[in-house]
């Protein structure tokens, strides 16, 4: 991994809310990461903890009430793309930077046939005629190993199984070389051997076209076989951020510890049962000034209610949202 | 999609015959005498005979055949006859009216000119104006335009036409100064003849008001409409992707929501047409539109039994078309929908 390089993608500091009735919730709280050129950047947590609301923040893809992102940078190619023009903006979406989403059967238009949809960005954003976007598109579908691609390109999303229809999406977001993709939760609604396939596709692809990738996704396991550095994300911060390795070698925040006991051992007894956190993600009404997990944390101590954890840098790449130090057994000697 | 259509066609058959002797058997019921309105001083005996010659004395199913095949088949070889040479005019008489003498079919296609003009260019124009309204207020939701589309809908929902009809004259005929630009007369002008720009410009203008009234009916159906289609697609997954692909928010909104959102308010628009056919009653009476509408209360003031009969046949026949025509467009505009 090429570690030190400068960083394709500088988020600082991100803040998004939701404006709801009667108050507000803190979506996400002071979220700060960076991505290198060519890393496959995996994010967990549980479902509801901000993983898509972060991600769709950076480009503007939330809609404008209810959402409102409050503060931060995003720093991409020099410039911060929560200040650009909308145009600007819009030359990034899809050009530089490929989304794939969760749900292949909702996320492509059902009226237009797919071919019309890939070579949408095409135009848009590589100057192509018609002629130009219809051969690369189908160079495209055969990229991302659909069979048959030029007479499929006039096919619609139904004619398409969910597998299918989500190597579609990838080849729109892949359309115009983007520099990073980011991909919600893409196997997610898929079949477990669809979803193996999808996932070796995305890692094939990956060191092909030599992009950084963000990974979003709520299972662990995936992130192991697949992520060269985690972040943990838990109730709109990141509380855990470790190359992978490192992370399952020796996890620090009591939350990721928690969620390794929920990941199945393929070498482990039989008898074993997977562990279940307990209690609810919290759902935050106002910026947090205590730690998002102490109702949920064995080890909670006095100071965890008062203050909200700054991450602490543990060495090796690796740092913690967390009071508690599981190296000592005891609180952080500050 | 061509088997599909045929087969449909082969199944209306039935249902039309169906309807026209359901408004057959109901009118036969229904009280009144074609001799009412003649006058006092006509004996009975002449009356009895003037009702023998009307074919009231035949048993009703009789008349219901003779009913059918005059309007399948006397009628339509007649102007045929009257188009080509090498058809000749059935031996069959016309189907009259018991009103006013003349063949009913003549004073239909007489009549249907003056209402296609007003009730359908009132059609056209709701739906113009309707659609951009919806579309915006959707897109705006909950903006100050939405707002006032809100409540311009509600008016015309609920403010029937006999009585915007009456506001508008009082506003723009009775208390509009005569020279005002914004003074248009309230009686519908038929005799008149676009043979010159001032005749054509007097046609606009006696057209403003009925149109207007029955504009703002259709504006405010279609709108809401547009609007909730809209409202529904707008927050679909293939709008963020759209997004997310760098389209522009015209593309999105024009292209790509827009075409998801026509396929419900074009059937309902489809399925609107035959009213147009049908005539604004009340609109045409108030603004003495000599159309069908006023010609279908003419008729049943008279107890004018064929003109009647055939008038709500032709208007079933096309409601089973123009419901033929909404599923078809709701194939052509939607991909997941098969035929087959
Ligand atoms: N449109 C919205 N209105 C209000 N709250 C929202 C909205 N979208 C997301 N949220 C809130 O943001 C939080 C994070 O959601 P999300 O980023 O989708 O979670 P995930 O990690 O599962 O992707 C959730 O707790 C949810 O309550
Ligand atoms: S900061 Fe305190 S409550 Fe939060 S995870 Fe660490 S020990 Fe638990
Ligand atoms: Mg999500």
């Amino acid at each position: 991994m090429p570690n030190g390089a400068q960083p394709v993608l500088d988020v600082q500091g991100l803040k998004t809310v939701f404006k709801i009735r009667g108050g507000e919730v803190h979506a996400v709280n002071d979220v700060s990461f960076d991505l290198r050129p060519g890393e496959l950047l995996g994010v967990v947590g549980e479902s509801g903890s901000g993983k898509s609301v972060t991600m769709m923040s950076l480009l503007g893809l939330l809609p404008t009430p209810p959402a409102d992102v409050r503060g931060g940078t995003v720093t991409f190619q020099g410039q911060d793309l929560l200040k650009v023009d909308a145009e600007t903006l819009r030359g990034v979406r899809g050009g530089k930077i490929g989304f794939v989403f969760q749900d292949p059967m909702t996320s492509l238009n059902p009226v237009y046939n797919v071919g019309m949809q890939i070579m949408e960005p095409l135009r848009k954003h590589m100057g192509m005629n018609k002629k130009q976007a219809a051969v690369r598109a189908k160079e495209l579908l055969e990229l991302v190993g659909i069979p048959d691609a030029e007479r499929r390109l006039k096919d619609y999303p139904h004619q398409f199984s969910g597998g299918m229809r989500q190597r579609v999406m990838i080849a729109i977001a892949l359309a115009c070389d983007p520099q990073v993709l980011v991909a919600d939760e893409p196997t997610t609604a898929l079949d477990v051997t669809i979803q193996a396939q999808i996932l070796e596709l995305m890692k094939d692809l990956q060191e092909r076209l030599g992009m950084a990738v963000i990974w979003i996704t709520h299972d662990l396991g995936v992130v192991a076989g697949i992520a060269d550095r985690v972040l943990v994300m838990y109730g709109g911060q990141i509380v855990e951020q470790a190359p992978t390795r490192e992370l399952f070698r020796d996890p620090q925040h009591p939350y990721t510890r928690a969620l390794l006991k929920t990941v199945p051992r393929v070498t482990g007894d039989r008898e074993e049962r997977l562990a279940i956190i307990e209690g609810q993600p919290p759902i935050l009404g106002e910026h947090p000034s205590a730690c998002p997990f102490r109702d949920r944390c064995d080890v909670a101590l006095e100071l965890c209610a008062k203050q909200n954890p700054p991450r602490y840098d543990v060495g090796n790449g690796h740092d913690a949202a967390c009071f508690y130090d599981a190296r000592t057994g005891g609180p952080r000697d500050a | 999609m061509l088997t599909y259509t045929i087969r449909r066609l082969f199944t209306a058959i039935p249902t039309l015959i169906f309807i026209s002797l359901i408004i057959f058997l109901l009118l036969d019921m229904a009280p009144g005498d074609p001799t009412a309105s003649l006058p006092l001083t006509i004996p009975p005996e002449v009356r009895e005979q003037i009702r023998q010659s009307l074919g009231m004395g035949e048993p009703v199913h009789i008349r219901y055949f003779l009913w059918l095949k005059q309007m399948v088949w006397s009628e339509p070889m007649f102007y045929l006859s009257q188009s080509v040479s090498w058809i000749d005019a059935p031996d069959a008489a016309r189907l009259i009216s018991w009103q006013t003498r003349a063949p009913v079919l003549d004073t239909v296609f007489e009549r249907i000119p003056q209402t296609l003009m007003v009730v359908g260019l009132a059609y056209v124009v709701g739906v113009l104006i309707a659609l951009p309204i919806g579309i915006i207020s959707a897109y705006r939701q909950y903006s100050v335009f939405d707002q006032a589309g809100t409540f311009v809908s509600m008016i015309g929902f609920s403010i029937p036409p006999f009585f915007s009809g009456v506001l508008m004259i009082i506003l723009f005929t009775v208390m509009m100064p005569n020279d005002s630009f914004w003074w248009f007369p309230s009686i519908y002008d038929t005799t008149l003849i676009v043979d010159s720009w001032e005749n054509f410009g007097k046609q606009v203008r006696q057209m403003v008001l009925p149109v207007m009234v029955l504009a703002l009916q259709t504006t405010a159906q279609i709108s809401r409409f547009m609007r909730a289609s809209m409202l529904d697609n707008l927050n679909q997954d293939y709008v963020r992707t759209a997004r997310a692909k760098g389209m522009t928010e015209s593309v999105v909104v024009l292209k790509h929501v827009l075409r998801n959102s026509m396929i419900p308010v074009i059937t309902v628009i489809a399925l609107g047409i035959p009213a147009i056919f049908g005539g604004a009653i009340i609109t045409e009476q108030i603004f003495k539109v000599n159309g069908i509408g006023q010609l279908l209360i003419v008729s049943i003031q008279g107890s004018d039994v064929p003109m009647v009969q055939t008038l709500t046949f032709i208007f079933a026949v096309l409601i089973v078309l123009f419901n033929l025509i909404a599923d078809i467009l709701y194939g052509i505009l939607d991909p997941r929908i098969r035929y087959d």
